[in-house]
């Protein structure tokens, strides 16, 4: 795939994920979720998914847990308020790149689809914007090169499927080769520097305090959740991976939406490869490696159904978040990679159970409540 | 066409003619009471489904239960089946308490259960379905001709005996599929059958089919539980007759055949319905051509089929199923593409493909609920609006609380119980899902309405006011194009009516001018459903 020596660049560790992590049972989420129908008509968030809200709930337990473990592990670090704060904006400065791809992948799993191109196409745009020719255009031709790089590749892998009939799956595995391969070839394998001081400062510098990937992250996630609960394209996403034939037939062009929806998340890597750029200040063929199972991880984490037409952005974007709570928190306590790697994938496991227990338990628990006042 | 005509299993089908279709434990003795439930409550979350239910099944009758769309019955036999577990109540089976803690230990102890919704495993064979979970086996090994040669029996029994054991279910359409799903029930060494709904996607000759078997059946001493929407089955089949409103039992074990149905009716719905279809217009109010379809082909599906459906005018297809109506409305929707012929819709010809059928203002509600046409998983308004929310949206963005407004007015004049639109589709109870499905076409905007068994499993009280809301639309110049199995709807709610056959249109003629016994004779003359061996 890449046989680049990987260069040290400041891409951070980013947390080994296993590439599949036990979904959500569907039967007990739908019995569940109908405690959201019943519940007032106050919760203006329940848009995301219904019963989105309450898993994320449980993510945010998982959360808070791996906080109180590294409490617990390193208290005199977590006393003091200062190094808390710049530890959240490290976790959250951690999290922005993969966030925003995983932002995409949510779109394209909701939808009924799966993304394996994410990392190559990320790796390709980075390094097509970092080309002495596309430099000399300044920030914005880099800028406009990695969106637009971003954009093609996904509308080639959008036609491939919607319209050439491939699997997902087969269609971006080869596109994930393609992608990196062509890459390679473009920077003839060196890590290209980039020499933009607009695009090195974005992930140098900070606004308020915070640092400008995290805003970028947060304008995303925003522009996402709006998108998915808010637009005609979100409810297109949900029917047409929920059910393809109901919405062909209710009139819905599921092929031009599905091709659109890998565009979308070829769009997002473009963004991220601006984004790793920045932090690297240069860009070369092996960046971004394994982001996409990091970002299917996240998703799926996150309550997004494999199988598609359910997914929550803000749950994507915890899952994200839960992984690099995760990758700090060994880099403090000082863990070994592999170490950390296995420890990562109980935790990972552990998780989803967490998540799909207190999700049952509670909601019978309510109901049971319910029954017994109401009688 | 609809099922596949090879292998007619011949020589099985002659050793099945001397045995039982199904072996009725030694111990049965007729008239003794098999089940008997008291004060069974479930609740769902916010839905208390089943609230005090009473039900007395003896051996050897046909038990029917009755109750609008919503009252419980399906709940009521998934908690015999051992798929829900009661809150609270008595169970008790062959005079002794039982808890069912699942679906195994029901069938283990006699009960096999034909559910509402299918649930059939659809890329294993006929055979592997009919014999799920209690395989044919010896040392491990699954005894695939030992299996394959009873569910042939089973089917052969059933008037079925063209449809190959090895055959994908995923392959068979949807009557196929039921058919399966009685052989499973079939299947099982039962002393207590449940047939939810089992006549919903069964023509009319099916029906019949249907209950020579249950005839056979209780003869030998085993109960049936058969539930319907449909009054005239209940008088033709049924012994008893228990009725639920809203999760109780509101009265139990009324004679099926001379229960007023005055009562019956009342009873489930706690008021009287006439149970009358809309009045015509009084003169031809019909106007220009609206849809015209001319020569449309599909080889095995239908073949050369013309026809027109003016504004306002409501046309009505009968035939049975396999007669290749459903194809023919797809086709002219636009989810198939025709072979041969054309469809234009006021005058002018239709690009192929769904959009366009849309944006020229058809609509269709199809035929399979479930697979074809809701997204279950999500709110019912969003179920509603599936078809129409990009008409309320502004600048890209959806308007949440005009869709919600918008499907509370179709719950409320479809009688959608529970009445909350942001419930999950999931959660409704088939009939109410019914609904979901065919309100989606009504909220106004749409020009020409194709509709594939629009009232499949809905309750008396609400099938009028459907057909009120379809004859109020065509007074508004709605065109309607209608496909159904039950020719008394079709004949009471069109205007003219064309009979299909084989894939052609074999009469046209106005409403009024035919009978219903015409129809049939007409729709079954040399059906390909029909040529089983019996
Ligand atoms: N899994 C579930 N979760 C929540 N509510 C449910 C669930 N299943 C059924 N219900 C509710 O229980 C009630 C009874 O449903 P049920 O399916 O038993 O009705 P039914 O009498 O079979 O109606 P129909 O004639 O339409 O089939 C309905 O209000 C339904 O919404
Ligand atoms: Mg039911």
């Amino acid at each position: 795939m890449s046989d680049a020596t990987p260069t040290p660049t400041a891409t951070p560790e980013r947390p080994q994920l296993p590439a599949q992590s036990p979904p959500v049972d569907p039967a007990e989420t739908a019995v569940a979720s109908n405690k959201a129908g019943s519940g007032g008509k106050l919760s203006w968030w329940r848009g995301d998914g219904g019963d989105g809200a309450k898993r994320n709930l449980g993510l945010i337990g998982v959360l808070a847990a791996l906080i109180v473990v590294g409490a617990v592990t390193k208290p005199d670090l977590y006393g003091d308020p200062n190094w808390v704060w710049n530890n959240v904006l490290a976790i959250l400065q951690l999290a922005s790149v993969v966030g925003v791809v995983t932002v995409g992948m949510t779109f394209v799993i909701i939808g009924g689809g799966i993304d394996l191109s994410v990392g190559a196409i990320v790796a390709l745009a980075g390094v097509w914007c970092t080309t002495v020719a596309t430099q000399s255009y300044g920030a914005g031709g880099m800028i406009f090169t990695a969106l637009a790089v971003g954009i093609c590749v996904g509308l080639v892998n959008g036609v491939l499927i919607s319209y050439g009939r491939l699997v997902p799956f087969i269609a971006t595995l080869a596109m994930l080769v393609a992608a990196r391969g062509l890459a390679a070839s473009i920077s003839n394998k060196q890590t290209q520097v980039s020499s933009s001081t607009f695009i090195n400062d974005i992930a140098a510098r900070k606004v308020i305090g915070i640092p400008i990937l995290v805003y970028i992250l947060g304008a995303v996630v925003l522009a996402g959740w709006v998108v998915l609960n808010r637009t005609t394209f979100g409810r297109r996403t949900i029917a047409v991976g929920g059910n393809p034939e109901a919405a062909r037939l209710a009139g819905i062009n599921v092929r031009r939406h599905t091709m659109l929806l890998y565009a979308l998340s070829g769009l997002c890597c473009g963004i991220a490869a601006i984004m790793l750029t920045s932090q690297a200040t240069s860009a070369q063929a092996a960046m971004a490696n394994l982001y996409e199972l990091d970002a299917i991880a996240a998703a799926i984490i996150g309550g997004t159904l494999l199988s598609g037409g359910r997914g929550t952005i803000v749950g994507s974007l915890l899952g994200v978040i839960i992984f690099a709570t995760i990758t700090n928190l060994f880099a403090i306590n000082g863990l070994s990679i592999e170490a950390q790697n296995m420890v990562k994938g109980g935790i990972i496991v552990a998780a989803v159970l967490v998540q799909q227990f207190q999700f049952k338990s509670v909601t019978r628990l309510l109901a049971r409540n319910r029954v017994t006042t109401a009688t | 066409m609809a099922l596949p005509e090879d292998d007619p299993a011949t020589a099985s089908a002659e050793a099945v003619a001397e045995a039982p279709l199904v072996e009725a434990p030694a111990d049965t003795v007729a008239g003794e009471v098999v089940l008997r439930l008291t004060d069974v409550v479930k609740t769902f979350p916010g839905v208390r489904a089943l609230d005090g239910v009473q039900l007395e099944v003896r051996a050897g009758e046909v038990h029917c239960l009755l109750g609008q769309n919503g009252a419980g019955k399906s709940t009521l036999i998934k908690v015999l089946a051992g798929v829900h577990q009661p809150d609270s109540g008595q169970v008790e089976w062959r005079g002794e308490p039982a808890t069912f803690t699942n679906p195994q230990a029901a069938m283990k102890a006699g009960i096999a259960t034909i559910y509402q919704e299918l649930d059939l495993v659809e890329d294993l064979s006929v055979a592997e379905n009919a014999f799920l979970g209690h395989e044919y086996r010896s040392f491990g090994f699954v005894r695939r001709g030992r299996m394959a040669r009873h569910t042939r029996q089973i089917l052969s029994r059933l008037g079925h005996g063209e449809i190959p054991p090895g055959r994908m279910v995923r392959s068979l359409p949807a009557a196929g599929k039921q058919i399966v799903s009685m052989a499973r029930a079939l299947s099982h060494e039962a002393r207590l059958i449940i047939m939810d709904e089992p006549s919903a996607v069964l023509a009319h000759d099916e029906v019949g089919n249907l209950f020579r078997i249950i005839r056979e059946l209780t003869a030998q001493g085993i109960a049936v539980i058969y539930i319907s929407h449909r009054l005239e089955e209940i008088r033709e089949i049924g012994d008893r007759v228990t009725v639920l409103k809203d999760g109780r039992t509101t009265a139990a074990n009324l004679p099926a055949r001379d229960t007023p149905t005055r009562d019956l009716v009342s009873r489930m719905t706690g008021r009287t319905i006439e149970y009358v279809f809309p009045d015509r217009p009084a003169d031809d109010s019909a106007g220009a051509d609206l849809l015209q379809v001319e020569g449309l082909t599909r080889t095995g599906e239908f073949a050369d089929v013309s026809l027109s459906v003016r504004a306002g005018e409501i046309v009505g297809i009968a035939g049975l199923v396999g007669s290749g109506r459903s194809e023919l409305l797809e086709t002219i929707y636009g989810a198939r593409l025709p072979e041969a012929g054309t469809v234009r819709m006021d005058g002018k010809a239709l690009r192929p493909g769904v959009g366009a059928a849309v944006r020229a203002g058809m609509g269709m509600a199809p035929e399979e609920r479930k697979s074809q046409a809701l997204l279950l998983g999500e709110p019912i308004y969003r179920n509603v609006t599936l078809a129409t929310f990009g008409r309320y949206a502004r600048l890209g963005f959806t308007n949440a609380a005009k869709e919600r407004a918008e499907a509370d007015r179709i719950a409320e004049t479809l009688e959608l119980r529970p009445r909350d639109v942001d419930r999950p589709v999931r959660t409704l109870s088939g009939g109410n899902q019914q609904k979901v499905v065919v309100g989606r076409w009504l909220l106004g905007g749409t020009k020409l309405l194709l509709l594939d068994e629009p009232t499949r499993g809905v309750d008396v009280g609400a099938r009028a006011e459907l057909y009120q809301v379809i004859r109020a639309l065509a007074a508004q110049g709605v065109g309607v194009l209608l496909v159904s199995s039950e020719v008394p709807e079709v004949l009471g709610l069109a205007d003219r009516v064309l009979v299909m056959r084989e894939g052609r249109v074999v009469r046209e003629a106005a409403a009024g001018e035919l009978d219903e016994n015409t129809v049939l004779d007409l729709v079954m003359a040399g059906s390909l459903m029909e040529g089983a061996p019996a």
